[in-house]
C-alpha cells in the first residue's frame, strides 16, 4: 500500500485537542506518523497549505434509499455525497423498501456498501417491525447483523409501551434507540412549524410543542428504563431545556440538531419552496439561537444531515403533497463552518460536532487522529467561496434548501481507509 | 408615440410641456371661444330641430369641447341636448399592446342612442384611430340616425378612412409634434404645439 | 403586476388602479350590450380543481364581457386523475395558447407554483386557506361604494379566520387601503400570529363589531369544523352568529357583506342576509366587475 504524506496542513484532532499546523503521514490505509516537517520518503506528497486536516465527518443520520427507492439515492449515489461533504462515515436509516427490519436486509446493506459506497457505511435497523410503532423488530439479530442503533425515524412509536420495550430491550444488546420526536396527532395536517409565517401563507401548522412533548416523553421512558436515547434534529429551543435538564439528572439521552435547523428559519417558507418543507419543521429564530446554545454547551452532542433524497417529480408539486425531507451531506459542513467564520464556535469544537462526538454516540471507529487510526480524512479548505448548484452535488438528488446559496468553505479532498475517495476539482 | 397617449395623460404632459420652451401656441383662450360658438352654430345649421341631436365627448379630451358646445347651443336655440361621454379605451386597437394597461373611465350615455343624431366632440383629431374606436363604442349602444364628428383641432396625418364633419382649426403639424389642449380652469385654456 | 396570486404583495397604488379599473367595468355590467372588444381572440382558461360554481361563473362571465374565450377546466373533467401532475397540466394548457390561467385549486401555494413554471400570467381565484384577492378587491370595492372610503373605517372579520383565505386577502386589502380591522371567532379558528397582520383578534361580538362600520361574516364550512374547532353549530350560531341583535354593536348604518354561499341560521340570520345592510348581492355584481378589471389588466402580460 502506498505511503502518503500531507504536508502543512492545519491539523485539528477534537480527540486530543490538538490544533496545529504539521504533516501527516498515511500507511496501509492507517495514521502513521504526525509531527513538524516530517522527514524520510513517501510515495505521495500533498501540499495542504495550510488547509484543515480533520477526521472525516460522521452522519449518524442518513437516508440512502437502497433498497426500494434508488431512482432518489442509493448506496453508491449517497456516498459519493457523503465523501464529496468530507464525511468518511454514515449511518442509514431502516425507512427502504422493504423496510430494514430484518438481518438479511442489513446485510445486504452491508454487502452493497463492501461493493459500491466509497464512504463507510452502518446501519441503523427499524426498531419496530415495517416501521409499525406495534410489535419491536428482531433487534438481537438486527445487533448481530450489523445494526449499530434502532430507530422508525420519520414512523414515530405513538404508542409509549412499545417505545418502553423497544428502549429496554435495545439497551440489553447495547444499542441506543434513536428517536423522531413528534406527537403526529398533534402535529395533525401540520407541513411547517405553526406561527406567523405558517398563517400568512395559509399552511397548516405543527407547533413546537408537537415535539416537546413527545422529548419529554421519551426522556421520561429514557430515565425508567435506563436505556441509551438518542434524540433525532432536535429543533425546537424548548426540547433544548428539556435535554439539558434530563442530561443534568443523569438520564442517558444524547441529541442530534441539523444544519438546516441551524441556519434557517421559518420564514424560508415564504414561496412555497418545498426545499423548505422537512419534519420536524424550520422553526423560529428564537429556537434556532437555542439550538446554537445546546451545540455550544454540548446538550445537543453533535449535528446529523437529516439527508433525505427526493426526485425533483416528487419534490416538484403542491407544498402539502410534497414529501418531507432535503439532501444534506454537501451543505452541512459549510454551513457549520458559517458559525465558525462568525466566531461563534472554534474550529475544532465544529469538527468535534461533525465528527467526534457522533463516532462516540454510536460507538463508531474514527473521529480521531490518533496514530493507528484508520486514514479516514477530510481536507477542508475553510476559505474558498462557493455556490450551491444542483449539478455540482453528487447525491442522485437535488432537493437542497441552499441552491443556488453561496458559502465560504468546503471539503477539497477525502479519504477513507487511507485512499483518496474525493478531490475537488478546480473549478 | 402612439395618439393614445396625448388623450390619456394629459395633465401630466401638461405640466412636462409648461417646462419646456419650445411650445407654440395656436389657439389662445379667445380664439377657442370663437372656433366653439362658430362650431356649434354649424352644428345646428346641419341639424335643424335640435329634439334628437347628442353631444357624446371622448373622454377625456373631448369633454370640455362638448360642455363648451352644450351651452352654445342651449343659446342658440333654446332646447336642452342630449350630453354624454364615452371612453373608447377598451375599443382602441392598441389596447393590448405593450406597457401599462390605461385605466378606463366609466362611459356615460344617460339617453338612448338608437335613432338619435349623435356628434362625436373631441379636441385634437390626429390619426383618426380614435374616432373609429369611437364610432364602435357608440353602436354598442344602438343604432343612431346618424354620427357626426366635431373638433376643436384637426392637425391631419390620418391612418384611417376617417372624415371630421366640425373643424374648429385646421392646424397644420409635423408627425413628431404634439397638439395639446391644455385646460387651467374655466375660461382659462389654450391649444399648444410641442 | 404581471400576476395576482395574493394581495399581500400589492401597493395600494395597484389596488387602487385595479379599483378605479372596476369602475369601469361596472358601467359596461350595466349597458343593454355587455360587451366591449378589448381582448377579443385571446384566450383564458379557468382551472378550477375545486369545486366552485360562483367564482368560476363569475370569472367566466367577466372573460366573456371583455370578448375573450373563456375555457373552464374542473377537477373531475381533468386529467389530474390520470396522475398527471399539476404543472404539466397548465403548461400543456399554456401550450395551446392559453394567453392567461385562472386558478383555484385546494392547496395553498399552487397559483405561485404555476406562476413559477408557465409562460402565461396567473390569477388566482382561491388557493386554499391562503389568499382569494379578487374576493377581497370586490370587497373593498363594495365598501368604497357604500362609504366612499375605508380611510379609518372599522371593520371586522367574523368566522374561522384560521381557515379561511377570504380573511386573509381581506386583511391585507383593508388594511392596506387604511381601515382598522379586527377578526372574530372562537380562539380555535384563530390563527397564531395573526396580529402580525395588522389586525386586533377578539373573542366575542360585542368587543369585534363595538364602532364597526362594515362587517364581513365568514362563511362556516360546518361539515369540515363543527365538532374539531367549535362543539356544534347551535353554540356557534348562539356565539358567533349575526343577527340583529348582534348587529346592534357596530354603528348604525353598519353595512354587513359575506363572501357566500350564506349558511342561513349558521353564520347570519336570514333576516340580515336579506335586509337593507346587507351588501351582498351587490358583491356578486361588482366580483364581475373587479374580474373584468383584473383580466383587462394582466390579460397577454408575458415579460
Amino acid at each position: 500500500m502506498s505511503h502518503i504524506r500531507i504536508k502543512g496542513a492545519r491539523l485539528l484532532d477534537p480527540s486530543t485537542g490538538l490544533d496545529e499546523v504539521q504533516d501527516l503521514d498515511i500507511e496501509d490505509g492507517k495514521i502513521v506518523k504526525k509531527g513538524r516537517d516530517l522527514s524520510g520518503s513517501a510515495d505521495e506528497w500533498v501540499e495542504a497549505d495550510g488547509k484543515w486536516l480533520v477526521p472525516g465527518l460522521i452522519d449518524i443520520h442518513t437516508h440512502l434509499r437502497e433498497p426500494g427507492f434508488e431512482y432518489k439515492e442509493d448506496i453508491a449515489s449517497g456516498a459519493r455525497s457523503a465523501v464529496q461533504g468530507g464525511y468518511t462515515t454514515v449511518c442509514c436509516m431502516a425507512n427502504t423498501d422493504p423496510v430494514n427490519d430484518s438481518p438479511a436486509i442489513t446485510e445486504f446493506i452491508y454487502r452493497r456498501a463492501k461493493e459500491t459506497a466509497l464512504a463507510r457505511v452502518h446501519v441503523i435497523a427499524a426498531a419496530t417491525q415495517g416501521l409499525r410503532g406495534e410489535i419491536m423488530s428482531e433487534i438481537a439479530g438486527l445487533a448481530g447483523a450489523g445494526a449499530v442503533a434502532f430507530s422508525d425515524d420519520g414512523e414515530v412509536i405513538m404508542d409509549a409501551g412499545v417505545m418502553r420495550r423497544v428502549l429496554e430491550y435495545a439497551s440489553g444488546v447495547g444499542r441506543p434507540v434513536i428517536a423522531h420526536c413528534e406527537d403526529l396527532n398533534l402535529r395533525g395536517p401540520g407541513v411547517v412549524h405553526e406561527g406567523a409565517h405558517a398563517t400568512c401563507c395559509g399552511l397548516a401548522g405543527s407547533p413546537a410543542e408537537a415535539e416537546t412533548i413527545m422529548v419529554a416523553r421519551d426522556l421520561e421512558l429514557a430515565r425508567l428504563t435506563g436505556a441509551h436515547l438518542h434524540i433525532a434534529h432536535v429543533s425546537a429551543g424548548r426540547s433544548v431545556e428539556l435535554i439539558r435538564d434530563a442530561k443534568a439528572a443523569g438520564v442517558r439521552v444524547t441529541a442530534e440538531v441539523t444544519p438546516h435547523h441551524l441556519y434557517l428559519t421559518d420564514e424560508a417558507i415564504r414561496g412555497y419552496n418545498t426545499h423548505t418543507k422537512m419534519a420536524p419543521p424550520l422553526r423560529t429564530a428564537q429556537d434556532r439561537e437555542l439550538l446554537w446554545e445546546g451545540l455550544i454547551d454540548g446538550t445537543l452532542d453533535c449535528v446529523a444531515t437529516d439527508h433525505a433524497p427526493h426526485a425533483d417529480y416528487e419534490k416538484d408539486v403542491e407544498f402539502d403533497s410534497a414529501p418531507f425531507g432535503i439532501v444534506g451531506l454537501e451543505t452541512a459542513l459549510p454551513v457549520v463552518l458559517s458559525a465558525v467564520h462568525a466566531e461563534r464556535i472554534s474550529a475544532l469544537q465544529a469538527i468535534m460536532r461533525m465528527s467526534t462526538t457522533p463516532a462516540k454516540i454510536l460507538g463508531l471507529p474514527g473521529g480521531t487522529l490518533d496514530l493507528g487510526a484508520p486514514a479516514d480524512l477530510a481536507l477542508i479548505d475553510p476559505n474558498t467561496v462557493w455556490k450551491v448548484q444542483a449539478r455540482g452535488l453528487a447525491s442522485r438528488s437535488k432537493n437542497s434548501p441552499f441552491l443556488d446559496h453561496e458559502f465560504q468553505g468546503r471539503t477539497v479532498e477525502t479519504y477513507v481507509g487511507g485512499q483518496r475517495v474525493y478531490k475537488l476539482e478546480e473549478a | 408615440m402612439s395618439s393614445f397617449d396625448t388623450e390619456t395623460d394629459r395633465g401630466e404632459k401638461a405640466s412636462r410641456v409648461s417646462e419646456r420652451p419650445a411650445t407654440r401656441v395656436v389657439m389662445d383662450a379667445a380664439a377657442i371661444e370663437r372656433a366653439t360658438t362658430r362650431l356649434a352654430h354649424e352644428i345646428v345649421e346641419r341639424n335643424p330641430g335640435l329634439a334628437e341631436l347628442a353631444l357624446v365627448a371622448i373622454i377625456s379630451g373631448g369633454v370640455p369641447i362638448a360642455d363648451r358646445l352644450a351651452q352654445e347651443l342651449k343659446r342658440i336655440d333654446g332646447p336642452k341636448v342630449f350630453s354624454g361621454a364615452l371612453d373608447v379605451t377598451l375599443y382602441r386597437d392598441d389596447v393590448m399592446g405593450h406597457g401599462r394597461r390605461p385605466i378606463p373611465q366609466p362611459t356615460r350615455m344617460p339617453f338612448l342612442v338608437g335613432g338619435r343624431r349623435v356628434v362625436l366632440v373631441e379636441d385634437v383629431v390626429f390619426t383618426g384611430r380614435t374616432v373609429r374606436a369611437a364610432l364602435d363604442a357608440v353602436l354598442d349602444f344602438g343604432r343612431p340616425e346618424s354620427i357626426q364628428v366635431a373638433t376643436l383641432v384637426d392637425r391631419g396625418h390620418r391612418e384611417l378612412p376617417i372624415r371630421v364633419d366640425f373643424v374648429g382649426k385646421n392646424v397644420p403639424t409635423s408627425r413628431d409634434e404634439r397638439v395639446e389642449l391644455q385646460v387651467n380652469g374655466p375660461e382659462d385654456w389654450r391649444v399648444v404645439v410641442v | 403586476m404581471k400576476h395576482l396570486l395574493g394581495i399581500e404583495t400589492l401597493s395600494r397604488e395597484e389596488i387602487e388602479r385595479i379599483l378605479e379599473t372596476t369602475q369601469a367595468m361596472l358601467e359596461i355590467s350595466q349597458r343593454e350590450v355587455k360587451r366591449v372588444p378589448t381582448l377579443r381572440g385571446r384566450t383564458i382558461i379557468n382551472l378550477f380543481l375545486e369545486p366552485s360554481t360562483r367564482t368560476r361563473v363569475s370569472f367566466e362571465i367577466a372573460a366573456k364581457r371583455l370578448s375573450a374565450d373563456a375555457i373552464n377546466v374542473s377537477a373531475s373533467g381533468s386529467s389530474l386523475s390520470k396522475a398527471e401532475t399539476l404543472t404539466d397540466m397548465a403548461k400543456n394548457l399554456v401550450a395551446m395558447n392559453a394567453d392567461l390561467l385562472v386558478v383555484r385549486d385546494r392547496t395553498a401555494g399552487v397559483p405561485q407554483m404555476l406562476a413559477e413554471r408557465v409562460r402565461a400570467p396567473v390569477v388566482n381565484a382561491g388557493d386554499g386557506t391562503h389568499e382569494h384577492p379578487t374576493q377581497a378587491l370586490l370587497d373593498a370595492f363594495t365598501i368604497r361604494q357604500a362609504l366612499g372610503s375605508l380611510d379609518g373605517r372599522r371593520i371586522a372579520i367574523v368566522g374561522d379566520i384560521a381557515h379561511s383565505r377570504v380573511a386573509r386577502s381581506d386583511i391585507y386589502a383593508f388594511t392596506k387601503l387604511g381601515a382598522e380591522v379586527r377578526v372574530a371567532g372562537p380562539p380555535t379558528m384563530i390563527p397564531k400570529g395573526i396580529e402580525m397582520m395588522g389586525v386586533k383578534p377578539c373573542h366575542s361580538m360585542p368587543e369585534a363589531l363595538d364602532g364597526a362600520d362594515v362587517v364581513v361574516m365568514l362563511r362556516i364550512q360546518r361539515e369540515r369544523l363543527a365538532g374539531a374547532l367549535f362543539p356544534s353549530v347551535r353554540e356557534y350560531a348562539a356565539t358567533f352568529g349575526l343577527g340583529f341583535q348582534s348587529l346592534r354593536y357596530a354603528k348604525p348604518n353598519a353595512i354587513v357583506l359575506h363572501p357566500g354561499p350564506v349558511n342561513r341560521g349558521v353564520e347570519i340570520a336570514a333576516e340580515v342576509a336579506d335586509a337593507e345592510p346587507s351588501r351582498i348581492l351587490d358583491q356578486v355584481t361588482n366580483g364581475v366587475a373587479v374580474r373584468m378589471a383584473v383580466l383587462y389588466l394582466l390579460t397577454g402580460n408575458h415579460s
